[in-house]
Protein backbone atom coordinates (compact mmCIF):
# COMPACT_ATOMS: atom_id res chain seq x y z
CA UNK A 1 0.00 0.00 0.00
CA UNK A 2 1.38 3.68 -0.94
CA UNK A 3 2.19 5.67 1.73
CA UNK A 4 -0.28 8.52 2.86
CA UNK A 5 1.35 11.57 1.91
CA UNK A 6 1.38 14.36 4.41
CA UNK A 7 1.20 18.35 3.42
CA UNK A 8 1.06 21.41 5.64
CA UNK A 9 -0.82 23.94 4.27
CA UNK A 10 -0.82 27.59 5.11
CA UNK A 11 -4.15 28.75 6.43
CA UNK A 12 -4.73 32.66 6.73
CA UNK A 13 -8.04 32.46 7.35
CA UNK A 14 -9.11 33.68 3.50
CA UNK A 15 -11.04 31.39 1.12
CA UNK A 16 -8.07 31.03 -1.48
CA UNK A 17 -6.00 28.89 1.89
CA UNK A 18 -9.02 27.08 2.45
CA UNK A 19 -9.78 25.65 -1.15
CA UNK A 20 -6.13 25.04 -1.73
CA UNK A 21 -6.13 22.79 1.50
CA UNK A 22 -9.39 21.09 0.34
CA UNK A 23 -8.31 20.26 -2.95
CA UNK A 24 -5.39 18.67 -1.92
CA UNK A 25 -7.24 16.63 0.82
CA UNK A 26 -9.48 15.53 -1.68
CA UNK A 27 -6.68 13.45 -3.38
CA UNK A 28 -6.54 11.87 -0.33
CA UNK A 29 -3.42 13.71 1.25
CA UNK A 30 -3.12 14.10 4.96
CA UNK A 31 -3.07 17.68 6.10
CA UNK A 32 -2.18 19.93 9.15
CA UNK A 33 -2.48 23.59 9.21
CA UNK A 34 -0.08 26.17 10.11
CA UNK A 35 -0.88 29.72 11.09
CA UNK A 36 1.70 32.48 11.86
CA UNK A 37 1.69 35.11 14.11
CA UNK A 38 3.18 38.62 13.45
CA UNK A 39 1.92 40.84 15.48
CA UNK A 40 0.26 43.03 12.63
CA UNK A 41 -2.56 40.79 11.77
CA UNK A 42 -5.72 42.65 11.90
CA UNK A 43 -7.20 39.10 13.06
CA UNK A 44 -9.17 39.47 15.88
CA UNK A 45 -7.39 42.17 17.64
CA UNK A 46 -9.00 45.29 16.70
CA UNK A 47 -12.77 43.87 16.92
CA UNK A 48 -11.45 42.06 20.27
CA UNK A 49 -10.67 45.28 21.45
CA UNK A 50 -13.27 48.28 20.29
CA UNK A 51 -16.52 47.57 22.55
CA UNK A 52 -18.63 48.76 19.49
CA UNK A 53 -17.87 45.92 17.52
CA UNK A 54 -18.45 43.51 19.89
CA UNK A 55 -21.78 42.56 18.09
CA UNK A 56 -19.70 41.12 15.75
CA UNK A 57 -18.98 37.54 15.28
CA UNK A 58 -15.15 37.52 16.90
CA UNK A 59 -13.96 33.90 15.32
CA UNK A 60 -10.65 33.75 14.33
CA UNK A 61 -10.57 32.46 10.63
CA UNK A 62 -7.84 30.59 10.35
CA UNK A 63 -9.41 28.55 13.08
CA UNK A 64 -13.03 28.59 11.85
CA UNK A 65 -10.79 27.32 7.97
CA UNK A 66 -9.29 24.58 9.64
CA UNK A 67 -12.72 23.40 11.50
CA UNK A 68 -14.29 23.59 8.20
CA UNK A 69 -11.44 21.42 7.16
CA UNK A 70 -11.56 19.33 9.95
CA UNK A 71 -7.74 19.61 10.06
CA UNK A 72 -5.33 20.27 13.15
CA UNK A 73 -4.23 23.64 13.09
CA UNK A 74 -0.90 25.11 14.37
CA UNK A 75 -0.61 28.89 15.05
CA UNK A 76 2.91 29.93 15.18
CA UNK A 77 4.34 33.31 17.30
CA UNK A 78 7.04 34.99 15.10
CA UNK A 79 6.79 38.47 16.24
CA UNK A 80 10.33 38.79 17.37
CA UNK A 81 11.97 36.97 13.91
CA UNK A 82 9.63 38.56 11.94
CA UNK A 83 10.97 41.95 12.66
CA UNK A 84 13.99 41.84 9.90
CA UNK A 85 11.38 40.89 7.26
CA UNK A 86 9.25 44.62 8.27
CA UNK A 87 12.03 46.46 8.63
CA UNK A 88 14.87 45.08 5.96
CA UNK A 89 12.88 43.81 3.08
CA UNK A 90 15.20 42.43 0.95
CA UNK A 91 12.07 42.95 -2.00
CA UNK A 92 10.87 46.67 -0.68
CA UNK A 93 7.85 47.46 0.33
CA UNK A 94 4.52 47.65 -1.56
CA UNK A 95 1.95 50.51 -1.41
CA UNK A 96 2.59 50.92 2.31
CA UNK A 97 4.73 49.09 5.20
CA UNK A 98 3.97 45.71 3.49
CA UNK A 99 6.61 43.83 2.68
CA UNK A 100 4.42 41.34 0.91
CA UNK A 101 7.04 39.17 -1.10
CA UNK A 102 10.08 39.06 1.73
CA UNK A 103 6.64 38.25 3.88
CA UNK A 104 5.84 35.52 1.73
CA UNK A 105 9.27 34.01 1.11
CA UNK A 106 9.64 34.00 4.77
CA UNK A 107 6.62 31.78 6.07
CA UNK A 108 6.92 29.41 2.79
CA UNK A 109 10.41 28.93 4.57
CA UNK A 110 9.01 28.63 8.19
CA UNK A 111 6.48 25.79 6.74
CA UNK A 112 9.54 23.81 5.21
CA UNK A 113 11.37 24.30 8.82
CA UNK A 114 8.31 22.99 10.05
CA UNK A 115 7.67 19.63 7.41
CA UNK A 116 11.37 18.78 7.71
CA UNK A 117 10.87 18.94 11.49
CA UNK A 118 7.38 16.89 11.52
CA UNK A 119 8.25 14.47 8.69
CA UNK A 120 5.79 15.93 6.60
CA UNK A 121 5.89 16.14 2.48
CA UNK A 122 5.26 18.82 1.08
CA UNK A 123 3.82 22.87 1.65
CA UNK A 124 0.79 23.90 0.45
CA UNK A 125 -0.52 27.99 -0.30
CA UNK A 126 -3.50 29.17 -1.69
CA UNK A 127 -1.11 31.74 -3.88
CA UNK A 128 -2.99 32.11 -7.36
CA UNK A 129 -0.82 33.82 -10.20
CA UNK A 130 -2.04 37.45 -10.98
CA UNK A 131 -3.83 37.71 -7.41
CA UNK A 132 -1.81 40.21 -5.78
CA UNK A 133 0.30 43.07 -7.46
CA UNK A 134 3.64 42.61 -5.55
CA UNK A 135 3.40 38.78 -4.28
CA UNK A 136 1.64 36.13 -6.46
CA UNK A 137 2.91 37.16 -10.34
CA UNK A 138 4.61 34.64 -12.74
CA UNK A 139 7.64 36.27 -12.39
CA UNK A 140 7.54 36.26 -8.17
CA UNK A 141 6.34 32.35 -7.63
CA UNK A 142 9.24 30.95 -8.49
CA UNK A 143 11.53 33.11 -6.25
CA UNK A 144 8.82 32.65 -3.22
CA UNK A 145 9.69 28.42 -3.98
CA UNK A 146 13.56 29.01 -4.49
CA UNK A 147 14.34 32.04 -1.77
CA UNK A 148 12.58 29.69 0.76
CA UNK A 149 14.56 26.66 0.33
CA UNK A 150 10.99 24.91 -0.59
CA UNK A 151 11.78 24.24 -4.49
CA UNK A 152 9.63 21.63 -5.65
CA UNK A 153 7.92 21.14 -1.70
CA UNK A 154 5.55 24.11 -2.35
CA UNK A 155 2.48 23.26 -3.91
CA UNK A 156 -0.31 25.80 -5.59
CA UNK A 157 -3.40 23.95 -6.07
CA UNK A 158 -5.24 26.52 -7.44
CA UNK A 159 -2.42 27.13 -10.24
CA UNK A 160 -0.41 24.75 -10.17
CA UNK A 161 -1.20 24.21 -13.89
CA UNK A 162 0.41 27.49 -14.53
CA UNK A 163 3.33 26.18 -13.24
CA UNK A 164 6.20 23.16 -13.50
CA UNK A 165 4.95 20.22 -11.70
CA UNK A 166 5.97 20.06 -7.76
CA UNK A 167 7.94 17.44 -6.09
CA UNK A 168 4.06 15.94 -5.47
CA UNK A 169 2.84 15.71 -8.66
CA UNK A 170 6.54 14.61 -10.21
CA UNK A 171 5.80 11.48 -6.96
CA UNK A 172 2.21 10.92 -7.71
CA UNK A 173 0.74 11.91 -4.54
CA UNK A 174 -1.52 14.50 -6.36
CA UNK A 175 -2.83 14.03 -10.01
CA UNK A 176 -2.41 17.08 -11.87
CA UNK A 177 -5.68 16.94 -13.55
CA UNK A 178 -7.64 17.43 -10.75
CA UNK A 179 -5.80 20.67 -9.15
CA UNK A 180 -6.79 24.01 -11.09
CA UNK A 181 -5.29 26.94 -13.61
CA UNK A 182 -7.07 29.82 -11.78
CA UNK A 183 -5.50 33.27 -12.98
CA UNK A 184 -5.50 36.44 -12.45
CA UNK A 185 -7.53 38.85 -9.66
CA UNK A 186 -11.07 37.47 -10.40
CA UNK A 187 -12.59 35.74 -7.74
CA UNK A 188 -15.34 34.06 -9.38
CA UNK A 189 -13.64 30.85 -9.78
CA UNK A 190 -12.63 30.67 -5.88
CA UNK A 191 -16.57 31.11 -5.19
CA UNK A 192 -17.56 28.79 -7.45
CA UNK A 193 -15.30 26.49 -5.94
CA UNK A 194 -16.13 27.65 -2.44
CA UNK A 195 -19.51 26.66 -3.89
CA UNK A 196 -18.67 23.20 -4.77
CA UNK A 197 -17.25 22.43 -1.63
CA UNK A 198 -20.09 23.52 0.54
CA UNK A 199 -18.12 26.45 1.71
CA UNK A 200 -20.34 29.21 3.08
CA UNK A 201 -19.72 32.53 5.55
CA UNK A 202 -16.02 32.04 4.85
CA UNK A 203 -14.44 35.09 5.29
CA UNK A 204 -14.38 38.38 2.67
CA UNK A 205 -11.14 40.10 2.08
CA UNK A 206 -11.55 43.55 2.76
CA UNK A 207 -8.09 45.61 3.14
CA UNK A 208 -6.24 42.04 3.43
CA UNK A 209 -5.14 40.80 6.73
CA UNK A 210 -2.23 42.23 7.61
CA UNK A 211 -2.18 46.10 9.25
CA UNK A 212 1.04 46.85 7.54
CA UNK A 213 -1.03 47.34 4.28
CA UNK A 214 -3.07 49.97 5.93
CA UNK A 215 -2.66 53.56 5.10
CA UNK A 216 -3.35 54.89 8.00
CA UNK A 217 -1.37 52.50 10.04
CA UNK A 218 2.36 53.05 8.35
CA UNK A 219 1.49 56.61 8.93
CA UNK A 220 1.69 55.73 13.01
CA UNK A 221 4.78 53.21 12.31
CA UNK A 222 6.49 56.04 10.31
CA UNK A 223 6.46 58.53 12.69
CA UNK A 224 7.10 56.17 15.84
CA UNK A 225 10.53 55.44 14.00
CA UNK A 226 11.36 58.93 12.90
CA UNK A 227 10.57 60.33 16.14
CA UNK A 228 12.51 57.63 17.81
CA UNK A 229 15.65 57.95 15.30
CA UNK A 230 15.40 54.22 14.71
CA UNK A 231 13.41 51.62 12.92
CA UNK A 232 12.66 49.14 15.88
CA UNK A 233 9.36 48.49 17.71
CA UNK A 234 7.87 46.34 20.16
CA UNK A 235 4.73 44.17 20.64
CA UNK A 236 3.41 46.78 22.55
CA UNK A 237 4.58 49.68 20.30
CA UNK A 238 2.58 47.96 17.18
CA UNK A 239 -0.42 46.74 19.31
CA UNK A 240 -0.77 50.58 20.46
CA UNK A 241 -0.72 51.74 16.88
CA UNK A 242 -4.02 49.86 16.76
CA UNK A 243 -5.91 51.37 19.19
CA UNK A 244 -7.26 55.00 19.76
CA UNK A 245 -6.55 58.18 18.02
CA UNK A 246 -3.13 58.98 17.17
CA UNK A 247 -2.13 62.94 17.54
CA UNK A 248 1.39 64.71 17.97
CA UNK A 249 0.65 67.93 18.55
CA UNK A 250 4.65 68.61 19.09
CA UNK A 251 7.97 66.88 17.95
CA UNK A 252 9.08 65.33 21.14
CA UNK A 253 5.34 63.74 22.38
CA UNK A 254 2.10 62.69 20.78
CA UNK A 255 -0.96 61.21 22.97
CA UNK A 256 -2.71 58.21 22.34
CA UNK A 257 -6.87 58.85 23.08
CA UNK A 258 -9.08 56.29 23.85
CA UNK A 259 -11.98 56.07 21.61
CA UNK A 260 -14.84 54.36 23.51
CA UNK A 261 -14.77 52.03 26.66
CA UNK A 262 -13.09 48.90 25.26
CA UNK A 263 -10.33 51.15 24.05
CA UNK A 264 -9.91 52.54 27.30
CA UNK A 265 -9.63 49.35 29.03
CA UNK A 266 -7.07 48.35 26.84
CA UNK A 267 -5.15 51.88 27.63
CA UNK A 268 -5.54 51.09 31.32
CA UNK A 269 -3.21 48.58 30.90
CA UNK A 270 -0.27 50.57 29.76
CA UNK A 271 -0.73 53.06 32.34
CA UNK A 272 2.50 52.19 34.55
CA UNK A 273 4.37 52.69 31.69
CA UNK A 274 3.39 56.08 30.62
CA UNK A 275 2.08 59.35 31.72
CA UNK A 276 -1.47 58.98 31.69
CA UNK A 277 -4.60 61.53 32.46
CA UNK A 278 -8.47 61.10 32.51
CA UNK A 279 -11.27 64.18 33.23
CA UNK A 280 -13.05 64.13 36.68
CA UNK A 281 -15.22 65.90 36.05
CA UNK A 282 -17.01 64.70 33.26
CA UNK A 283 -17.23 61.48 31.52
CA UNK A 284 -14.05 60.95 28.60
CA UNK A 285 -10.99 59.30 27.05
CA UNK A 286 -8.24 57.62 28.73
CA UNK A 287 -5.31 59.72 27.08
CA UNK A 288 -1.69 58.28 27.13
CA UNK A 289 1.19 60.47 26.49
CA UNK A 290 4.39 58.88 23.96
CA UNK A 291 7.45 60.95 24.68
CA UNK A 292 9.96 63.21 26.35
CA UNK A 293 7.06 65.24 27.99
CA UNK A 294 7.28 69.17 29.49
CA UNK A 295 4.90 71.01 32.20
CA UNK A 296 3.42 72.98 28.91
CA UNK A 297 3.23 69.88 27.35
CA UNK A 298 1.16 68.22 29.90
CA UNK A 299 -1.38 71.87 29.80
CA UNK A 300 -1.74 71.01 26.07
CA UNK A 301 -2.34 67.29 26.50
CA UNK A 302 -4.72 67.84 29.59
CA UNK A 303 -6.40 70.25 26.89
CA UNK A 304 -6.89 68.08 24.01
CA UNK A 305 -8.16 65.36 26.79
CA UNK A 306 -10.64 67.98 27.35
CA UNK A 307 -11.35 68.17 23.96
CA UNK A 308 -12.33 64.67 23.65
CA UNK A 309 -14.43 64.53 27.19
CA UNK A 310 -18.45 64.99 27.25
CA UNK A 311 -16.77 68.04 28.66
CA UNK A 312 -15.96 69.43 25.38
CA UNK A 313 -18.35 72.60 25.23
CA UNK A 314 -18.05 73.13 29.03
CA UNK A 315 -15.87 76.41 30.50
CA UNK A 316 -13.57 74.04 32.51
CA UNK A 317 -12.98 70.40 32.85
CA UNK A 318 -10.65 68.88 35.33
CA UNK A 319 -7.76 66.55 34.19
CA UNK A 320 -6.25 63.86 36.45
CA UNK A 321 -2.88 63.78 35.31
CA UNK A 322 -0.43 61.07 36.49
CA UNK A 323 2.97 61.32 35.97
CA UNK A 324 5.37 58.42 36.38
CA UNK A 325 7.12 58.29 39.22
CA UNK A 326 5.33 61.43 41.32
CA UNK A 327 2.19 61.83 42.51
CA UNK A 328 -1.08 62.38 40.47
CA UNK A 329 -2.68 65.92 41.07
CA UNK A 330 -5.24 67.98 38.65
CA UNK A 331 -5.35 70.41 36.15
CA UNK A 332 -8.75 72.50 35.46
CA UNK A 333 -8.35 73.51 31.77
CA UNK A 334 -10.21 75.31 29.03
CA UNK A 335 -11.15 72.40 26.08
CA UNK A 336 -9.02 73.13 23.49
CA UNK A 337 -11.02 74.41 20.52
CA UNK A 338 -11.48 72.34 17.04
CA UNK A 339 -10.19 75.07 14.90
CA UNK A 340 -7.29 74.90 17.26
CA UNK A 341 -6.38 71.34 16.47
CA UNK A 342 -4.35 71.37 13.21
CA UNK A 343 -5.38 68.35 10.83
CA UNK A 344 -1.54 67.86 11.26
CA UNK A 345 -1.74 67.16 14.33
CA UNK A 346 -4.00 63.69 13.69
CA UNK A 347 -1.84 60.73 12.36
CA UNK B 1 -2.64 13.62 36.21
CA UNK B 2 -1.15 17.69 36.74
CA UNK B 3 -2.97 21.34 36.66
CA UNK B 4 -1.18 23.77 34.55
CA UNK B 5 -1.97 27.54 34.77
CA UNK B 6 -1.26 29.78 31.59
CA UNK B 7 -1.59 33.63 32.37
CA UNK B 8 -2.32 35.00 29.14
CA UNK B 9 -4.25 38.03 31.01
CA UNK B 10 -3.72 41.29 28.89
CA UNK B 11 -3.14 39.12 25.95
CA UNK B 12 -5.07 39.63 22.41
CA UNK B 13 -6.01 36.91 20.52
CA UNK B 14 -4.28 34.67 19.20
CA UNK B 15 -1.34 35.05 21.86
CA UNK B 16 -3.48 32.96 24.38
CA UNK B 17 -4.54 30.42 21.95
CA UNK B 18 -0.34 29.93 21.35
CA UNK B 19 0.23 30.12 24.96
CA UNK B 20 -2.48 27.29 25.51
CA UNK B 21 -0.90 25.59 22.24
CA UNK B 22 2.69 25.67 23.61
CA UNK B 23 1.74 24.64 26.94
CA UNK B 24 -0.70 21.53 25.99
CA UNK B 25 2.12 20.33 23.80
CA UNK B 26 4.36 19.74 27.08
CA UNK B 27 1.16 17.47 28.99
CA UNK B 28 0.02 13.95 28.67
CA UNK B 29 -3.69 13.28 27.48
CA UNK B 30 -5.67 13.58 30.78
CA UNK B 31 -3.85 16.81 32.62
CA UNK B 32 -6.17 19.43 33.20
CA UNK B 33 -4.75 23.39 31.77
CA UNK B 34 -6.46 26.56 33.34
CA UNK B 35 -5.98 29.51 31.36
CA UNK B 36 -6.39 32.77 32.57
CA UNK B 37 -7.32 35.40 29.96
CA UNK B 38 -9.09 39.24 29.79
CA UNK B 39 -9.45 39.21 26.24
CA UNK B 40 -13.12 38.14 24.83
CA UNK B 41 -12.05 36.62 22.15
CA UNK B 42 -11.03 33.50 24.23
CA UNK B 43 -14.00 32.11 24.72
CA UNK B 44 -14.59 31.89 20.92
CA UNK B 45 -10.97 31.33 20.05
CA UNK B 46 -9.80 28.38 22.77
CA UNK B 47 -12.65 26.33 22.26
CA UNK B 48 -12.43 26.21 18.29
CA UNK B 49 -8.75 25.04 18.96
CA UNK B 50 -9.59 22.78 21.64
CA UNK B 51 -11.92 21.09 18.68
CA UNK B 52 -9.61 20.82 15.91
CA UNK B 53 -7.02 19.12 18.21
CA UNK B 54 -9.12 16.89 20.33
CA UNK B 55 -9.38 18.91 23.82
CA UNK B 56 -12.06 19.21 25.80
CA UNK B 57 -13.01 22.29 27.33
CA UNK B 58 -14.30 21.27 30.81
CA UNK B 59 -15.59 24.94 31.93
CA UNK B 60 -15.69 28.80 30.44
CA UNK B 61 -16.19 31.05 33.85
CA UNK B 62 -16.80 34.59 33.65
CA UNK B 63 -15.81 37.14 36.42
CA UNK B 64 -15.41 41.05 35.68
CA UNK B 65 -13.38 41.51 33.03
CA UNK B 66 -11.41 37.48 33.31
CA UNK B 67 -12.57 34.92 31.79
CA UNK B 68 -10.99 31.05 33.01
CA UNK B 69 -10.95 28.44 30.73
CA UNK B 70 -10.37 24.77 31.92
CA UNK B 71 -9.22 22.08 29.57
CA UNK B 72 -8.51 18.75 29.39
CA UNK B 73 -5.92 17.64 27.26
CA UNK B 74 -6.80 15.16 25.07
CA UNK B 75 -4.60 12.01 23.03
CA UNK B 76 -4.81 13.99 19.58
CA UNK B 77 -2.06 15.93 20.52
Amino acid sequence: MPKQAKAVALISGGLDSLLAARVVMEQGVHVEGINFFTGFCVEGHTHAIRKKDHKRPKRNNALWSAEQLGIKLHIVDIIEEYKDVVINPKHGYGSNLNPCLDCKIFMVNKAREWIDANGFDFIITGEVIGQRPMSQRKDTMPVIARDSGAGERLVRPLCARNLPPSLAEIEGWLARDRLYAFNGRSRKPQMALAKQFGFEDYAQPAGGCCFLTDKQYAVKLTDLWSTRGKREYDLDDIMLLKVGRHLRPRPNFKIIVGREEGENRFLEGYRKRFVHMIPTSHTGPLVLLDGDISAADIELAARLTARFSQGRDAERVTIEVNPKGSATHSLVVVPLPTDEIPAGWYL
Amino acid sequence: MSITVVDARNLLCPLPVIRTQDSVAKLQPGDVVQVLCTDPGVVHDIPAWCRVHGHEVRAIKEREYEIIIDIRVGSGG
